[in-house]
């Protein structure tokens, strides 16, 4: 079981190629960290994955425990278990945080089949309180004048509650002050378990230090070009990016 | 619970799209002159100054020009020859559903109208095609002097208040289309609530068109005696017919000193039908008239519901939602004309356009150079759902005098494509993304609603956004 990239190439519609055959396994059941220089193309593989319409897929395919989901439209994505904690949250107007998650379950039952408001609540107050997520935010529109950190924390808010069986989070630890860096990052640990395989996308040791990653990937260029295991986060906060290019450049020229 | 409320009032227009054959007692014929007058008043047996009042009317209507210069080049695409003015089976209608011809009360339960009165209406009237054929009220409110019946009745049976009102707020040459209503008027509630009388209850009107090419002209007169209350709300539903077909009415609003009405209209036309209504109110002294109008349906509505403040500290509102798809132009706004001193007035319009659908808001505010104290809040707000999708604004705000103030707010947003990701990205189908966003959109209008139909607003919201993505 696990979300298999395979060779994947991607480019925003008609114009550059951004990510030039890119593989990756996440197995269920194992935290995946990637780590890359901005403009890599993390936040573009993510939306990849998920199907956003700007980005078109020339060749390559995505699996989801061995179903091709390319072809799929993004909600249809999510509802196979996909989940994206977005690098930057979207406002949506007028819409409350409690109807929109609410909605996003409905959306997962058949028809006819009607979700239960008390047990709803209830676990939405269960993993608010685990985020440390005051009640008023079940009523305020989604996202709307939320904070960096509060968006943030609204999102794996959206995933405790949505519980994907693969989830991407990117960049879910920038905007977050030292505290709530520590209680988002025990809200994902939380989730962690062989049901879910976990892509978390940073830029700083730091996150990692909370959420002990199984393997780390370095992707650069549209590629992932380096993968170990969770000292490879400590390497790179000392050293930088420079030597895996040049490494890069050197296997290039052999 | 809010499902069980949902399958009860479903007033869809899928729903409202199905029709009984026809079978019309009295049928004035295709096309308007004289004698389709004199056939009208013939039948309904009506006094002198009625007909001689219908036959003047005809007249005005003949010699005015269609609004083409200012309004929609749309409107020439009504032909007046092939439509038939009057069709009832009936002038008086029945006090018991039991009594109501199988088909047309078949027609009425399909559209729930008989279980809403049963679970919270203090009256309803039933209008199928020119005449009400279900017309009941409870005995409590009869017993206190209220009077609820359609305007046929009213004007047979009330005419001391009937005469003394009717027309006044809205004369015959108001437009072309309130001089068509005042020749060939027919059904329409008459409502009378006397003084200190407050209607806990909604009096609901439902106005349903069953025939092809044909006009619907019903007639609204209420007058709310001084510190009275009452509530009135109308729904309408057609058949959707290849040849179009003309809705156009004219309601009278009277709030006597201190009284409150709200009228609420959840507008459900078929894609065929021109919506042409002409709808107004005077407000006295310290009177305070709601209307709230939600413009679903129809292929062209032109309304703009008017408080006439009339009297000190009188209050006048108008909350506006209307949704525009594909084939459809909401022409709508409000008109708040201040004629006295510390009289306020309200306008929220929200609108949205779907499609190549087109949403118009025209305003009028007019606050006269002698008046002190008076207020007026105007703020329209526009979603835009796709690229083709159109809005314009037209408010006209005249306001002299130094102790008055006035505030207009206007937007236009549309709804992202980020916004739609994210939704997706959670679940939900665009469709569905689209009515969350629109339902959003709308929100602190529809809590405005009796919940009875925010429900049902919010069902058809839905439905509009389910068809218009591929
Ligand atoms: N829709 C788009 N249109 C044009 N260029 C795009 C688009 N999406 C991504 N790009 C470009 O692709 C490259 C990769 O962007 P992406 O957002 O994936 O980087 P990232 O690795 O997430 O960077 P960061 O660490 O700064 O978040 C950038 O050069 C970006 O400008
Ligand atoms: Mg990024």
């Amino acid at each position: 079981m696990s979300l298999v990239i395979h060779n994947l190439h991607a480019r925003v519609v008609g114009g550059q190629e951004i990510l030039r055959g890119l593989n990756l396994e996440i197995q269920k059941g194992r935290v995946h960290a990637i780590m890359g220089p901005n403009g890599s193309g993390k936040s573009t593989l993510s939306k990849v994955i998920s199907g956003h319409p700007d980005y078109e897929v020339t060749a390559g395919e995505v699996l989801l425990d061995g179903v091709n989901i390319l072809g799929l439209e993004p909600d249809a994505r999510a509802r196979a278990g996909l989940f994206l904690a977005f690098q930057y949250p979207v406002e949506i107007p007028g819409v409350s945080n409690a109807n929109f998650i609410r909605a996003a379950l409905q959306a997962r039952l058949g028809e006819g089949e009607e979700l239960d408001a008390v047990d709803y609540y209830g676990d939405l107050y269960k993993e608010m309180d685990k985020l440390e997520i005051p009640r008023a935010f079940t009523a305020r529109s989604v996202n709307e004048g939320f904070s960096g950190g509060e968006k943030k924390r609204n999102e794996v808010l959206q995933m405790a509650m949505l519980k994907p069986s693969y989830a991407i989070l990117d960049e879910t630890d920038s905007g977050l002050d030292i505290d709530a860096l520590k209680i988002v990052a025990a809200g994902v640990n939380a989730q962690r378990g062989p049901g879910i395989g976990m892509l978390v996308i940073t830029h700083y040791q730091r996150l990692l230090d909370y959420i002990t990653p199984d393997v780390v990937h370095v992707l650069v260029g549209g590629r992932i070009v380096h993968t170990a295991g969770p000292e490879l986060a400590y390497e790179l906060e000392a050293k930088g990016y420079d030597w895996i290019r040049e490494e890069l450049a050197e296997s290039a020229s052999a | 619970m809010s499902t069980e409320v949902i399958s009860q009032i479903d007033v869809d227009r899928t729903r409202g799209d199905f029709h009984y054959p026809e079978q019309h007692t009295f049928d004035a014929g295709t096309g308007l002159s004289h004698a389709t007058i004199d056939y009208i008043s013939d039948v309904k047996n009506e006094p002198d100054w009625i007909r001689e009042f219908r036959h003047k009317a005809l007249d005005v209507f003949l010699s005015k020009p269609m609004p083409t210069n200012w309004a929609s080049k749309d409107l020439e695409n009504i032909v007046f020859e092939n439509i038939r003015y009057y069709l009832a089976n009936a002038q008086r209608p029945t006090r018991s559903w039991d009594e109501v011809p199988d088909d047309v009360k078949r027609t009425f339960e399909r559209l729930g109208i008989p279980e809403q009165e049963r679970k919270f209406l203090a009256g309803v009237e039933a209008q199928f095609d020119s005449e009400a054929v279900y017309s009941n009220m409870k005995k409590a409110l009869g017993d206190e002097g209220v009077i609820f019946v359609g305007s046929t009745d009213g004007l047979r049976d009330h005419p001391e208040i009937f005469k003394k009102w009717f027309g006044r707020v809205i004369p015959t040459g108001d437009n072309k289309f309130s001089a068509l209503n005042s020749a060939v008027f027919s059904g329409g509630s008459f409502i009378y609530v006397p003084p200190g009388v407050k209607v806990k209850h909604p009096l609901q009107a439902y106005f349903r068109i069953n025939a092809e090419n044909f006009g619907q002209f019903e007639r609204t007169l209420i007058i709310a005696d001084e510190g009275s209350e009452v509530m009135y709300m109308e729904g309408c539903t057609a058949p959707k017919f290849e040849t179009a077909t003309l809705h156009s009415a004219v309601v009278e609003l009277v709030a006597l000193k201190g009284a409150k009405i709200q009228y609420v209209t959840v507008q459900n036309w078929s894609a065929n039908v021109f919506n042409l209504v002409t709808k107004r109110a005077v407000a006295h002294e310290e009177a305070e008239v709601k209307w709230i109008d939600c413009n679903i349906g129809s292929r062209l509505t032109m309304k703009y519901p008017g408080v006439i403040l009339k009297g000190r500290k009188a209050r006048g509102e108008v909350i506006s939602i209307a949704l525009a798809n594909n084939g459809q132009h909401q022409d709508t706004g409000a008109k708040m004309i201040h004629a006295a001193d510390e009289t306020t007035s309200n306008v929220i319009s929200k609108s949205i356009s779907i499609g190549q659908g087109r949403a118009t808001y025209r305003g009028q505010v007019h606050i006269p150079k002698h008046l002190k104290g008076c207020k007026n809040n105007t703020e329209c707000d526009a979603l835009l759902i796709n690229s083709t999708s159109r809005t314009d604004t037209y408010p006209a705000i005249t306001v002299r005098g130094l102790g008055n103030s006035v505030q207009h707010e206007a937007s236009v947003s549309q709804v992202s494509a980020e916004q739609i990701f994210y939704m997706q990205q959670r679940g939900l189908t665009e469709a569905q993304a689209m009515s969350l966003s629109v339902n959003g959109f709308v929100n602190d209008l529809v809590r405005e609603f009796p919940m009875e139909y925010s429900v049902e607003l919010k069902r058809l919201i839905d439905l509009e956004m389910e068809g218009s993505v591929g």
